[in-house]
């Protein structure tokens, strides 16, 4: 038994904290990326699954321009084998439904070349959050899907196991493979790269495939395609000023926050 | 002709505070587009939830019934909640922002080749949306260019639809669900009967400033005091003080209640983006210059291990006063 997995990743700014341009858009310019933080564990749950399972093969995909192939090179770094880069103009703009869509166009064409058995996904990205991605993808390619996974619990390469964090508890879900399975933080502890890896994704080359090239008209993917559009980006409404409490003792601030809880009707 | 439809998800057979949300959220939006509003049950026993949910303010309610639907599944799920779309013809689909809300709005956007807009906070007059991304940092206004939307409505945003002393005509969808791609093993509830982080109205969060795993059990107190659940930061769960399911930030949960109370908190932006919507913020550090106390309704400076006995104390016996008054 060998498994193939496939990675998706994203490149998102370093920094989450941006404001708004003239344009009324996130001021992401000229900010740095990098390899999505939600994205090092479902890179780490692959590198573990060839641990597990001797003979696997890992692939990291992704869809941005040109630069986002530093986040493959960091999937290698991380001990993934293989990455593919969905890169074009067209691709620009897209929104969750129609990204899924390219990535499933993608997932088919790396499918066709060597069975796949299992997609990982982040739990979001940090840019827009939504965590809707990987289900999106496993509906376009009929796939099953489960998301919030803490744990693969067993694996073969027509089944999985896997447990789900619910709100209310934990959920044990065998499903079938291929399927698409979304992670969460309590997955692993990702390692960080190893010398070896990064020598190796130095020497990385990467296929890049446009929308033509996964068989779809420019007008299915990005803007184009998308469901939503971001009509503008504001910063979030100011909080009123803040309320000091002062007191001599710690008794008599403990005192006075409680009489302000009882005042504002919070007990 | 716009018809909105909200997709209320039992969970273990049993309906929640967040399903009367969603009825709550789509009555808003039934408004904003002068819309009826149909509500539809997926479960094992809908048409017996459904007699529940025909009283919260819906037109109509619609119970998707079948065994195969006892338990959650992303693609079982999503093929009832189609079925529901099809049977009356909506343009409009929420659903709760929780893990199942979520796959299943994911799902059914493909399904119905729909725009997916999710954790919305706001429904505009124009049928727009408001939710928050960046972690927080922005809000996005998103339109829809789809002739069909889904969105999920973030927790404890829309007011809980009350019973209304009229009952809506219920009618049984027909649902088979086919060969399935997934099912569940088993499940396991959690241990303690805790309020669950995403629905509280109060929140009472440790962070690094505790010190040790210890400063919990003075967390704990006043949580029980106040009847709050319990979050923590995420060096609070790196130091293995809290399991990351109490976790409150951009890796963590999203909370918005009413109070939320921040102890020992330094504020790193990670944990500002899990928490800064909730209406009133109490923070307690030693740090008076430090973000959280910065940005917080109340910002009391001093050693949590003196101030939370006190407080708590103070709550219990104010309490304990109003129920002899």
């Amino acid at each position: 038994m060998a498994l193939h997995i496939i990675v998706c990743v994203k490149s998102t700014p370093s920094s989450v904290n941006v404001g708004v341009d003239a344009s009324g858009q996130p001021k992401i310019a000229g900010v740095a990326t990098a390899l999505n933080p939600f994205d090092e564990f479902a890179i780490e749950e692959a590198v573990r699954l060839k641990e597990r399972v001797p003979g696997s093969f890992a692939t990291a995909l992704t869809i941005g321009p040109d630069a986002a192939a530093d986040v493959l090179r960091e999937a290698i770094a991380r001990g993934v084998d293989a990455g593919a880069l969905v890169s074009g103009a067209e691709f620009e703009g897209g929104d969750s439904f129609a990204t899924s869509l390219a990535l499933s166009a993608a997932i088919k064409k790396l499918h066709a070349e060597k069975p796949v058995h299992l997609v990982l996904f982040g739990k979001n990205t940090s840019d827009v959050g939504a965590g809707v991605v990987g289900t999106q993808t496993a509906a376009w390619l009929d796939w099953a899907s489960a998301s919030a996974i803490k744990k693969i619990d067993e694996i073969s390469e027509t089944s999985a196991t896997v447990t789900r964090q619910m709100e209310d508890g934990i959920d044990s879900v065998k499903l079938t493979l291929p399927a698409c399975l979304s992670t969460i933080k309590e997955i692993n502890e990702p390692r960080l790269p190893s010398l070896k890896g990064k020598m190796a994704s130095k020497k990385a080359v990467f296929p890049k495939w446009t929308a033509a090239d996964l068989g779809l008209q420019p007008a299915q993917v990005g803007a184009a395609g998308a469901g939503t559009t971001v009509v503008k980006a504001s910063l979030p409404p100011a909080r009123p000023a803040g309320l000091k409490i002062e007191g001599a003792t710690a008794a008599e601030k403990a005192a006075k926050l409680v009489d302000i809880l009882v005042e504002r009707k919070l007990i | 002709m716009a018809h909105i439809l909200a997709v209320v998800v039992p969970q273990r057979g049993t309906l929640s505070p967040a399903s009367y949300e969603l009825i709550g959220a789509g009555r808003a939006l039934a408004d904003a587009l002068k819309a009826p509003l149909t509500a539809a049950v997926i479960d094992a026993s809908a048409k017996t939830l459904a007699a529940d949910l025909a009283t919260r303010g819906a037109d109509k309610v619609l119970a998707v019934e079948h065994a195969g639907l006892a338990n959650f599944t992303e693609e079982s799920y999503a093929k009832a909640a189609a079925a529901a779309v099809a049977a009356c013809g909506a343009t409009r689909v929420i659903l709760p922002s929780t893990v199942a809300g979520r796959a299943l709005a994911a799902r059914l956007a493909v399904l119905l080749k729909a725009g997916l807009a999710t954790d919305v906070s706001e429904i505009l007059p124009d049928g727009r949306v408001r939710r928050g991304y960046y972690g927080g940092n922005l809000i996005a206004e998103v339109e829809f260019k789809t002739p069909v939307a889904v969105l999920t409505v973030a927790p404890m945003t829309f007011p809980r639809a009350e019973p209304t002393g009229t009952a809506a005509p219920v009618e049984a969808v027909a649902f088979e669900p086919g060969a399935v791609q997934s099912e569940l093993v088993s499940f396991k509830a959690e241990e303690t009967r805790e309020i669950d982080l995403g629905a509280a109205e109060k929140v009472v969060s440790g962070g690094f400033g505790l010190g040790g795993p210890e400063g919990f059990k003075l967390v704990y107190d006043l949580a029980h005091a106040l009847g709050a659940a319990v979050g923590a930061s995420r060096r609070a769960v790196d130091s293995g003080w809290i399991p990351y399911k109490h976790q409150v930030g951009l890796t963590g949960r999203t909370v918005r209640p009413k109070l939320y109370v921040a102890i020992g908190i330094s504020g790193q932006i990670q944990h500002l983006a899990g928490m800064s919507s909730s209406s009133t913020i109490i923070a307690i550090n030693t740090d008076k210059d430090c973000p959280l106390m910065q940005m917080a309704s109340i910002a009391v400076q001093g050693e949590y291990a003196e101030l939370l006995p006190l407080v708590t104390a103070e709550i219990k016996n104010r309490k304990g006063h109003a129920i002899a008054a």
